[in-house]
């Protein structure tokens, strides 16, 4: 069985060093960042014992860099760190929307959006918003560094692109164009606290005239995995983002959805909601890029 | 599997413990270090009893390791009154913001994080600080009533 062990690596290399031997001897070790998941999980779902490899003390997961081209976002940080940066909540307001609606106070002094990733619930709220802005993940291991589009990350319920060794630790993402905004909505039965019925994100760009060059549309919690909808922002670009051109984005939103019926909401509901959260993201966004 | 020795702060002071790779703070505060204010309501991160700052930081303690308390600054409700008791516990009481009392630990805890962040919130700032510290009793409005009245106390000491 083995017992519970806890390290702190001081480098990535020590952390890459940890999970490569745990691997090779085939005993259990995982990584922790602010433990909003990883330690309800492990005192009622899966209470196996394992080494926590805490990845909270390495500068490179605990880097915020918003002053480049590239946008980084440590994979450690936690959601209220990121919240109270201006700047940050200026250049990505709909990320940083989303990484806020995540739990209470208390979470949000904790949870990191490295997390919320990782841990790959088909609910995670920061995961869609992610998508719309382009974000890659930035993921190291034995083999070296490596990078991946969060849309290719998330490979199912509660699983993840990471091999035997990697881990993430950090998110990549272009600074915002001149008029390029981004939006986040999800829907919950009350204003705060819950887990998402359906969400949507949407990033889009406007030219001078206010037509939309570019366009990313996402939805979460009404498929395995968030999903990137091309055909939603196919359907934006080349339009003034009028009526007609939100109702086909969002009608793309539904037909790429398939979602489940549960005890927040039935298959039927959730295919009509994420068209309408997809159409009233894509307006805020777009509110947003004319004023930027 | 030997212990895990920690040395850490908590409520101003040096404190050195013990503890297993896969305790929680919580556990620590309260079987180790016999910190018992600190209450343990659902252990899953959703009631708020356990509310304690890390760093400054508002946290539940059931969701933050014991070995993590290496190196940190942890306040307590123990660490929350001086000489006397802090304008949010008498407040609590003034208005009878509390019943059974479980809960309230970790409200008077939550709240001092939110004044010391934001001396002047208004209602919908308050409530929605708190939507992460549950009272089972339902006492609610009387918690925020105190917290109010905790805030204008602070801005101007009676």
């Amino acid at each position: 069985m083995g017992a519970y062990a806890y390290v702190a690596p001081q480098s990535v290399d020590e952390v890459v060093a940890v999970l490569r031997e745990h691997a090779s001897n085939g005993q259990r070790a995982q990584v922790l960042a602010g433990g909003t998941d990883l330690m309800v999980q492990m005192r009622s779902v899966d209470k196996s014992p394992r080494t926590i490899v805490d990845i909270k003390h390495l500068a490179e997961t605990n880097r915020l860099d918003i002053d480049g081209d590239e946008i980084y976002i440590g994979a450690a940080i936690a959601s209220a760190q990121l919240f109270e940066n201006q700047a940050l909540k200026a250049l990505l307001p709909g990320l940083l929307e989303a990484s806020d609606l995540i739990g209470s106070t208390q979470i949000q002094g904790r949870a990191s959006m490295g997390g919320n990733l990782c841990n790959a619930s088909p609910a995670g709220d920061s995961i869609p918003a992610m998508i719309a802005v382009g974000a890659q993940c930035d993921i190291i291991g034995p083999g070296g560094q490596r990078s991946l589009p969060v849309e290719e990350f998330v490979t199912g319920v509660g699983s993840n692109a990471l091999n035997e060794g990697e881990f993430l630790l950090g998110l990549r993402i272009a600074r915002p164009a001149a008029r390029t905004a981004d939006a986040y909505l999800r829907f919950i039965p009350r204003t705060e606290m819950d887990i998402a019925v359906a969400g949507a994100g949407v990033s889009v760009t406007l030219d001078d005239s206010g037509t939309c060059t570019a366009a990313r549309v996402a939805i979460g919690a009404v498929a395995p995995t968030a999903l990137l909808v091309p055909q939603a922002a196919q359907a934006l670009v080349g339009s003034t983002l009028d009526d007609a051109a939100l109702q086909a984005a969002g009608e793309a939103c539904t037909s790429a959805s398939s979602p489940i019926s549960d005890k927040r909401g039935t298959a039927e509901y959730r295919r009509k909601v994420v068209a309408v959260l997809c159409r009233r993201a894509a307006a805020i966004a777009a509110e947003r890029a004319a004023a930027a | 599997m030997p212990r895990i020795q920690v040395e850490t702060n908590i409520n101003g002071q040096s404190e050195e413990f013990l503890c297993d790779a896969n305790q929680s703070l919580l556990d620590v505060l309260r079987d180790e270090l016999g910190l018992t204010g600190t209450k343990e309501g659902c252990a899953t991160g959703d009631c708020g009893a356990c509310s304690v700052l890390l760093d400054g930081r508002l946290v539940c303690a059931c969701l933050v390791l014991g070995a993590e308390a290496q190196g940190k600054e942890i306040t307590t409700i123990e660490g929350i009154a001086g000489d006397q008791l802090h304008p949010l516990q008498q407040k609590f009481l003034e208005h009878a913001a509390l019943q059974c009392g479980i809960c309230t630990p970790g409200f008077i805890v939550a709240a001092k994080a939110l004044l010391d962040k934001n001396p002047d919130p208004d209602e919908t700032t308050i409530r929605y600080w708190l939507a992460g510290n549950l009272c089972r009793c339902t006492g609610y409005d009387k918690i925020i009533r105190a917290v109010q009245d905790a805030a204008k106390e602070l801005a101007h000491p009676a």
